[in-house]
């Protein structure tokens, strides 16, 4: 298998775009990673896009075809993944593996979300599509609720309280203030996160991600080619997707995120590092829970000492490991189908040193993890200087 | 309609904020149920708050949805 770099990152703001279309959106992030990468549209030969639901949120199918054209590539395969909210970690795993297995050398791959045109109780029940709906959703789960189950778990097994996820929420509301693309730049305080209004027992507004429009888009190429499109490549040091059970029901325990543990496995081994030599992570904290539970998933703190850790400041932007620096999905917002190479373009800015405010001081090795539904899909990426 | 007999709370939730078929029912409590052999099912539990540990019983489906009543505190 070939190395594979990321040559070039493009990222709209992630927020609530009344006057922006999907299409807008995926094009301008595409258009900025050919940009940012020194690439023209004719030379990329395939085009992979993360999208949840578009047909459910705005009506449209066929979107990789549509989006494609509106960049200004013609002619070329264009294809949309789909795996809830690793839609586009999972679209970046297949390109990489294609360029990687020689079939492609210039790739884009983009993701996208637009999903503030319709209320909260039908964006609720059309992200509830990512759970099984013959079981947990007919019964009334929503997301939320899903992720307050696991919390409840989590806290009567390992005594996690409500405080060690107010801390994720107030970290990371603090590093997305300084991150001029976050949808909710506001820093909070302990008090505000656990005050906040109810939406699923014990999980509040505060410990859930945000419903944003947004798109980000990466290009990438063999390792060797990198040097003449980028002064900055970054290599693609190992990549894996794995699955799970859709429901939560069917799990022995819903505490941990089995196919979160097997793709970071898998990646780590692919990089040849172990968990210990990750410098720093952008997480997929869906709801607070979720980044307790990644940082534990992934070896970075024992089952049960990630709600400690989060409280002690292990995982804060001058901490021991930074998460989420980019103020994660809580803060930045959450575009659904455009977390995963949002999350990729993230840690590409770091290792670069081109994160301003949020900058992590040991740039040298980043993690991004990108959890579809209550864990069905996890597609784990290592970067690190080409 | 297969009863379900009794079981206990694995976990549960009271939700808020609700999909837009269920906006008349909030708030409304969620729960996974271990049932005797061991197999789980997400279902509503109605009546009194339960807890992680309670002893519940089916008591009915509504719209194949599985409804359950706490007997038994932990």
């Amino acid at each position: 298998m070939r190395p594979v770099a990321v040559v070039g990152i493009g990222k709209t703001a992630f927020g609530a775009f009344a006057d922006r279309d999907l299409r807008s959106l995926a094009v301008e992030a595409g258009q900025k990673a050919l940009k940012n990468g020194n690439a023209t549209p004719e030379q990329v030969e395939a085009f992979y896009l993360g999208n949840f639901a578009g047909p459910s949120f705005v009506g449209q199918n066929h979107l990789a075809p549509y989006i494609a054209s509106g960049i200004g590539m013609h002619g070329v395969p264009a294809t949309r993944f789909e795996a809830a909210c690793a839609s586009s970690g999972s679209a970046f795993f297949h390109a990489a593996s294609a360029v990687a297995a020689g079939i492609y050398d210039v790739v884009l791959v983009a993701g996208v979300e637009k999903m503030t045109s319709q209320p909260t109780p039908k964006v609720t029940e059309i992200l509830a599509g990512a759970g099984d709906l013959c079981g947990e959703v007919r019964a009334g789960a929503t997301f939320p609720a899903l992720f307050a189950m696991i919390a409840r778990r989590h806290m009567c097994q390992y005594g996690t309280t409500r405080e060690h996820m107010a801390a994720v929420a107030v970290k990371n509301h603090a590093n997305g203030a300084k991150n001029p693309l976050a949808h909710m730049r506001k820093v909070i305080t302990m008090e505000q996160a656990l005050a906040g209004k109810p939406i699923a027992e014990p999980l509040t507004v505060y410990d859930c991600s945000l419903v944003s429009d947004g798109a980000a888009a990466v290009l990438i190429m063999p390792a060797d080619r990198a040097r003449d499109f980028s002064e900055k490549p970054v290599r693609v040091l190992g990549v894996a997707q794995t699955s799970d059970n859709v429901a939560l029901d069917e799990k022995d325990d819903i505490t941990t995120f089995g196919a979160v543990k097997t793709s970071a496995e898998k990646a780590y081994k692919m990089a040849g590092v172990e968990a210990r030599d990750i410098q720093f992570a952008e997480v997929h904290d869906c709801f607070t829970i979720a980044e307790i539970i990644a940082i534990e998933d992934l070896g970075f703190v024992k089952k049960g000492e990630g709600g400690p850790y989060s409280l002690a400041g292990g995982t804060c932007l001058n901490g021991e490991r930074p998460v989420n620096a980019s103020g994660g999905l809580k803060s930045k917002g959450h575009p659904v189908g455009a977390t995963g190479v949002g999350q990729i373009c993230d840690v590409v800015e770091q290792i670069r040193g081109e994160a301003g405010e949020r900058q992590v001081k040991r740039n040298g090795l980043g993690l991004a993890q990108n959890l579809g539904g209550s864990g069905a899909t996890s597609v784990i990426t290592i970067l690190g200087p080409a | 309609m297969k009863e379900l007999g009794s079981g206990t709370v694995y976990t549960e939730t009271v939700v808020y904020s609700p999909p837009e078929a269920y906006v008349n029912d909030v708030p409304y409590q969620l729960a996974i149920v271990e049932l005797a052999g061991g197999r789980r099912v997400t279902g509503r539990v109605a009546g009194e708050r339960a807890h992680i540990g309670d002893r519940v019983e089916f008591a009915e489906f509504r719209n194949d949805v599985p409804f359950f009543r706490k007997t038994q505190t932990s």
